[in-house]
């Protein structure tokens, strides 16, 4: 039989490295039955004993508010289990000591980690580990996961767990209460009720949580609250202070923190401080944000070209050799032509122009992410989403569309208001995602900035760039705004921010985690939905009707419709037929112009821009791409996410509209206000 | 000598003993769970660029909290 073992503890304690620690590469991912939490499982085996262990989302206390804790609760009070491991942050001692006696009071069979100790050991922070055992009552082991220290000691006083004489600390509450808990007690041991120890459930009936109480009937099949007994012991219930358990249970852990803990240097947060001042700041809070904003696009534009052009040179080299080992398996020239100008051409578009940019981009984002910059940011901009009535950690979410828009709308599984979560997921895509970048960035290079490759002309790109972003931003902060007086109207909820200590990111590992986890993830599922879309675009543009292709009587269709926005129709086509991957946007656009059958490479921009402007291209033309590229729907994976999260077509429809009627308007405009003055 | 006064109002800089919580529902809970129950010390640490919200040192931790929920706290100031 294998041994279940949960994992419990606050958010952002490393408790995710203790999993991976502990499971390695055995493990897999899903989501919680009926539920958009993430769910982990992995298995381990320790001195022949095998293991399931089971990541539950991270919590401040059994009192839950989120779905995510919900999850975590509902696991811990009326699933079966074997043992949890109770994950805390040695510096925040007090507050995750807090959750530990909250999951003593439910079973006995615990283990404390007290992790990140190398965290306190730097800050000469010193935690007495065998008296807080000897107090708690329960092994308690001392970590450091991201070195995988005392993991071997963890896997130990887990083996022999079960022979272990526990006697878990009791928080005692005052005598009223007591009184009660004892009256409680001898009613329910009347009913059958085995798998929950009697004193928590007393203790949660005087609590009067009506959540719990609902999940305790539908578990169990009975109303507790309904039982005449028990009413009448509830009923001599109202001069019991309404804090009293959270009270209780915070002011033994605190008791117990200062008798395990001392600190060597009280003064040891102060350099934390001293960043915290400068990246909050009234002065240099906001500028500051913006350059780190800048040095990553232009890390990533930079550092992107050479590689980009390597991968364009490789694939088209490779593209001879494709043709001839078709030719030589005698394959017919039509499928040739569709397999090498339809399928191969796009998906090595896609690949030279999505790989490098993302591969420079992900870690360097996740790096922000793990020194602990970007709750700074969500902090930074709380005031500004507090006044569009949505929740500051909507920010967070934002940045993670810079990077994948459908891993942003996942994301905001962080929000607990259900109001300000769809305001999140519906503006999610006002920042463009990596695949929009590339097209963004040509138009500026060709267009908006003096052509040349020299320093300053970069630099410009990405102050171009940046007043792009910005305007995204802008418009998330208005929809979300105007969402919030109409369709989704309300007031903001309450919010709380935790901004964790800064921490070292570990180099080798961020770059592995976000090349393997994020990147190569995009990758695959662009590279998935381009081969569909390749032969698509392939068919249309060599099957005729008439004397021309279906491409170009979908361009001439739509040509009145883009003049008047001040496009053409070869660009609305083109975002139509990009909607699987907005990385071939530019491409399909380009094949139109050229007339030919297949996607096109470009030799230069400055070849490029001459073949646009024979067609009739203006500086409008490209501002209003520009606009359609920034507010356009979302790409399909994205709208599936988004249907996922939301369970409902009506909000991806809504996803789908107002992104795309605010860049048609945009589009009105600047073709009124360009045709008035010209 | 002491001084009562509602958490938004507590400067930069300076600690409190709070005092009771005039939060009902999901946020009284949330801001218990914090560790942010009566007796507690806090200290106001840092002020968003838009000086709302501010984040509070509450046991160790650094937590941001809104205007609009930390007028409802009362705070002795020490």
């Amino acid at each position: 039989m294998k041994k279940k073992i949960a994992l419990a503890g606050n958010p952002n304690v490393g408790k995710s490295t203790i999993f991976n620690a502990l499971t390695g590469m055995h493990q897999h991912t899903g989501n919680w039955p009926g539920k958009t939490v993430s769910q982990a499982i992995g298995e381990f085996q320790y001195r022949g004993m095998e293991y399931e262990l089971i990541d539950l989302p991270g919590t401040y206390s059994l009192i839950s508010h989120s779905e995510e804790e919900t999850v975590t609760r509902n696991f811990l009070c009326f699933e079966e289990y074997d043992a949890v491991i109770v994950v805390c942050d040695s510096l925040c001692l007090e507050r995750n000591l807090n959750l530990a006696l909250q999951i003593l009071e439910i079973t006995p069979n615990v283990v404390v980690c007290i992790n990140l100790l190398d965290e306190a050991r730097k800050k000469k922070v010193m935690i007495n580990l065998e008296l807080l055992e000897k107090k708690l009552g329960v092994p308690v082991v001392g970590t450091e996961a991201r070195k995988k220290k005392g993991i071997d000691c963890l896997l130990e006083k887990l083996h022999s767990l079960e022979s272990e004489r526990k006697k878990p600390t009791k928080v005692r509450y005052s005598r009223k209460v007591e009184e009660k808990v004892m009256e409680l007690e001898a009613i329910l041991k009347k009913k059958e009720i085995t798998d929950i120890p009697l004193r928590w459930l007393a203790l949660r009936l005087i609590e009067k949580d009506p959540v719990l109480e609902k999940e305790i009937t539908d578990h169990w099949k009975i109303s507790l609250s309904e039982d005449q007994a028990i009413s009448k012991v509830l009923e001599t219930n109202s001069d019991i202070g309404k804090d009293i358990f959270a009270s209780a249970i915070m002011q033994k852990s605190e008791q117990l923190t200062k008798e395990v803990v001392s600190y060597q240097n009280p003064d040891y947060e102060k350099r934390s401080r001293k960043i915290d001042k400068i990246l909050t700041s009234k002065r240099t809070g906001i500028p500051l944000m913006l350059l780190m904003l800048m040095v990553i696009f232009w890390l990533t534009i930079t550092g992107a070209n050479y590689p980009s052009q390597l991968l364009f040179d490789f694939f088209s080299h490779i593209e001879g050799y494709v043709v001839n080992f078709l030719e030589f398996i005698s394959c017919p020239s039509w499928l040739n032509s569709l397999l090498v100008g339809g399928i191969y051409k796009t998906l090595s578009w896609v690949v030279s122009v999505m790989l490098p940019p993302m591969a420079i981009f992900f870690p360097l984002f996740t790096l922000l992410e793990d020194l602990g910059v970007l709750p700074r940011i969500a902090f930074n901009l709380d005031k500004g989403f507090q006044k569009c009535c949505a929740c500051g950690k909507q920010a967070l979410c934002m940045m993670m569309g810079f990077g994948c828009n459908a891993v942003g709308v996942i994301g905001t599984r962080i929000i607990d208001s259900k109001r300000e979560r769809l305001i999140a997921i519906l503006t999610n895509n006002f920042v463009p995602c990596n695949g929009r970048f590339p097209t963004i960035i040509v138009m500026i290079s060709m267009f908006l900035v003096a052509a040349n490759s020299s320093g300053i002309a970069s630099i410009s790109q990405v102050l171009w760039l940046t007043f792009i972003i910005l305007l995204g931003i802008g418009m998330t902060f208005l929809i979300s705004f105007l969402l919030s007086k109409t369709l989704l109207k309300g007031l903001p909820s309450s919010f709380t921010l935790e901004l964790p200590p800064y921490r070292k990111p570990q180099f080798f590992k961020v770059i592995v985690r976000s090349i393997f986890d994020k990147t190569l993830h995009v990758l695959f599922r662009a590279v998935v939905v381009t081969i569909p879309a390749g032969t698509l675009i392939w068919l249309l543009a060599n099957i005729s009707i008439g004397n021309m292709s279906i491409l170009a009587h979908v361009n001439n269709f739509l040509d009145p419709f883009g003049k008047m926005i001040g496009v053409d129709g070869v660009i609305l086509t083109a975002f139509l037929l990009g909607f699987p991957a907005n990385e071939i946007v530019l491409p399909i656009m380009l094949m139109s112009y050229l007339s030919l059958g297949t996607i096109t490479d470009y030799a230069s921009i400055s070849e490029l821009k001459t073949l646009l402007i024979d067609h009739g291209w203006t500086i409008l033309t490209a501002i209003n791409m520009i606009i359609l590229c920034l507010f356009h729907f979302p790409c399909s994976t994205t709208c599936l996410t988004i249907k996922k999260e939301t369970g409902s077509i009506k909000w991806m429809l809504y996803s789908i509209l107002i992104p795309t009627i605010c860049g048609i308007i945009l589009c009105l405009l600047t073709t009124f206000f360009f045709r008035l003055f010209n | 000598m002491s001084q009562i006064l509602t958490l938004d109002c507590l400067k930069i800089g300076r600690s409190a003993k709070v005092i009771q919580i005039n939060h009902t529902g999901s946020i009284r809970r949330r801001l218990l769970d914090l560790g942010l129950v009566p007796g507690t010390i806090i200290k106001a640490e840092l002020a968003s660029p838009f000086q709302d919200p501010v984040a509070y040192q509450i046991r160790n931790a650094l937590i941001a909290i809104r205007k609009e929920d930390s007028r409802n706290i009362l705070v002795e100031e020490l």
